[in-house]
């Protein structure tokens, strides 16, 4: 296993290699140099010359991405010219609001999917599972911000009970504090997260109903709850694992649509704004971050799976 | 034990299969399309997208509206005889705009999803017939690209190059040939093998001949059912770019790009500028996916109905 671990690790580190090398080289053809924002329209070409060698955009391509891995490596992840900061402190003022969000989106999608889909399961082709499927389906095909504003409008506009803006606050706490502001946008990003995990979860639950273990369970008089229970909840959810390790790209890109609709100031917003201000330095290192982030991932789902799994840790 | 090989009796060509033999009955496609007519939910989303894609290129023939001139004395009027979905900010009958935006979303569904699927079925039969190191590369670069979040990365190129239909059908494809691509090769590493192929190998094919007329179309029920969920994401992406406005500029517009202006006013109340685009995207969405559904079902002999 420790073998299997090592080669898994040593994959992950070239592909995250092999990212770097991609992302850089594609937003460098995007955008060549912050020069012109910096310097302004009119600066003139010795201006930029003269800039772009002080800061290190001169010289060959492969010279200036060893420049800014160089950095990367050191924890300098860039400059944001257009909000005069590093790209470091403007992350690690919004990182914990959106890992806020994503986490307990993604714990109360899984503590409302791992039910429903085995619900569905031993249910199955029940009106209740259908009702669920269909729901599912169109969740499934519904662009994230339009059940946002279906929500804003219903529950913020119509019946005023929750806030139609996430919380404004800078300190997490008092995010993680502020529910009224915050149901909304944790709530609906979960249920959108649970329309794709239930099917799996559903058809997962489906094949371990199958197994002989379970019949064995049933047959030797054990009540239904406990086979449940004991033996179909933990087999089921193995595929979960990979799912939640594979779902970071879907969690990224949820976040980036829901802080945008709820105007919460986390990472999302920044790529968001970054995106209208041309802020190449800071949509370079988020799109790195989250490239480094699915990887290991992937590399988290492989290996607590071989934890979990005793046929394939033994294998 | 050569000797207790059973001795089989001469093969009689002339006589046709009786009752109860198995001959050939019908052909795999004939099966396939059989099935797939079986399937309620697929013949609803087969007419829902022929209904679509008939309202939006066929609908402005019908239903004549102005969609350059603004006309500020009829802004956000509600639904009426003359404007059947009322008007926007600029007084532009929404249901015009929705016939316009659907032709752009649809156009970049479609193309998109076959740029994605040219583009991949060749990469993945290349490598899954070159095999050795060069699959092991081209494979490793599909792994770089996947991992790099989809969104932000056509997100970025977007915002400067995404104006025009065509161009953002380019990168979207350009970002989702990547899955076909993997599916494609799995298949064509289990076909390789086969006999047809090895014959068509002896019998002086080239690799180009192989590709063409051996792997892709016995690959087809992978690429054709992938191409159906590919017209679904790009659907969808297209809204996103759209409403986070980083999508086609002035004057193409989607649907996404209606339900952005739209939440301008979701305080005023003017429901029809938002819930009609966004009801499009889902039907039009769920449509796409209960085909490739169907055709999945269709297409794998396994789950097959016999």
């Amino acid at each position: 296993m420790t073998g299997y671990v090592i080669r898994r690790v040593g994959t992950s580190v070239i592909v995250v290699i092999g990212i770097s090398i991609f992302t850089y080289l594609l937003l460098h053809a995007v955008y060549p140099s912050p020069a012109r924002i910096v310097l302004g329209p009119k600066a003139s070409l010795l201006a930029i010359t003269t800039w772009n060698r002080q800061n290190g955009f001169s010289g060959s391509v492969l010279t200036q991405y060893l420049h800014y891995m160089n950095g990367v490596l050191h924890g300098n992840l860039g400059y944001s010219f257009k909000l005069n900061q590093s790209v470091v402190a403007l992350f690690s003022e919004r990182w914990a609001r959106s890992a806020w969000l994503s986490g307990a989106s993604l714990v109360l999608a899984l503590l409302i999917a791992i039910p429903l889909g085995i619900y569905q399961a031993v249910k199955r082709n029940s009106i209740g599972d259908n009702v669920t499927t269909s729901l599912a389906f169109t969740a499934y095909a519904m662009p994230d911000f339009l059940l946002y504003l279906i929500v804003i409008q219903v529950f913020a506009l119509t019946f005023r009970v929750l806030g139609y803006e996430a919380s404004q606050s800078t300190s997490v706490f008092t995010v993680m504090g502020d529910w009224r502001d915050m149901t909304l946008p944790i709530v609906s990003l979960a249920l959108l997260i649970v329309a794709g995990f239930s099917r799996y979860m559903r058809s997962a639950a489906m094949d371990t109903l199958a197994q002989d273990y379970i019949k064995a369970a049933r047959a030797k008089g054990l009540p239904e709850r406990l086979v449940l229970y004991r033996h179909l909840l933990r087999n089921a959810c193995l595929p979960m694992v990979t799912l939640v390790g594979l779902s970071i790209p879907a969690l990224l890109a949820g976040n980036l649509i829901a802080e945008t609709v709820f105007n919460f100031n986390g990472l999302g917003l920044l790529f968001y704004n970054s995106l209208q201000n041309e802020d190449y330095p800071v949509l370079l290192a988020y799109t790195l971050v989250g490239a480094v982030l699915t990887v290991l991932g992937n590399l988290m789902a492989d290996i607590a799976l071989t934890v979990a799994d005793p046929r394939i840790r033994l294998a | 034990m050569a000797g207790t090989a059973p001795s089989l009796p001469p093969l009689d060509v002339t006589r046709a299969p009786a009752g109860g033999e198995v001959g050939p009955l019908a052909s795999g496609w004939r099966l396939a399309l059989r099935e797939f007519a079986r399937n309620r939910l697929a013949l609803i989303g087969v007419g829902t997208l022929v209904f679509f894609v008939l309202f939006c290129f066929v609908g402005p023939l019908i239903y004549h509206t102005n969609l350059l001139s603004t006309n500020l004395t009829e802004a956000n009027s509600g639904p009426s005889a003359s404007h059947l979905l009322g008007t926007d900010n600029e007084g532009i009958d929404v249901l015009g705009e929705l016939m316009k935006g659907g032709q752009a979303s649809l156009e970049i569904g479609f193309l998109s999803a076959i740029i994605a699927i040219v583009v991949g079925a060749l990469y993945g039969a290349i490598s899954g017939l070159a095999g050795g190191i060069l699959d092991a590369v081209l494979m490793r670069v599909v792994d770089v690209l996947l991992s790099i979040p989809f969104l932000f990365i056509v997100l970025i190129v977007a915002v400067r190059y995404g104006a025009s239909v065509l161009s953002l059908s380019l990168i979207l494809g350009a970002f989702t040939w990547l899955v076909p691509a993997r599916l494609v090769r799995g298949e064509v590493l289990s076909l390789k093998v086969r006999d047809f192929v090895s014959a068509a190998r002896t019998a002086g094919s080239g690799r180009w001949r192989l590709i063409n007329r051996h792997l892709l179309p016995n690959a087809f029920s992978v690429i054709i059912v992938n191409v159906t969920f590919n017209i679904a994401d790009a659907i969808l992406a297209v809204a996103y770019l759209g409403f986070l406005g980083f999508g086609l500029h002035f004057p193409n517009y989607d649907w996404g790009d209606l339900l952005s202006n739209g939440t301008q006013y979701l305080l005023d109340g003017y429901w029809w500028l938002i819930y009609p685009a966004g009801v499009c995207i889902i039907v039009t969405v769920m449509a796409c996916n209960l085909i490739g559904d169907a055709l999945r079902d269709a297409l794998d002999v396994r789950v097959r109905r016999r």
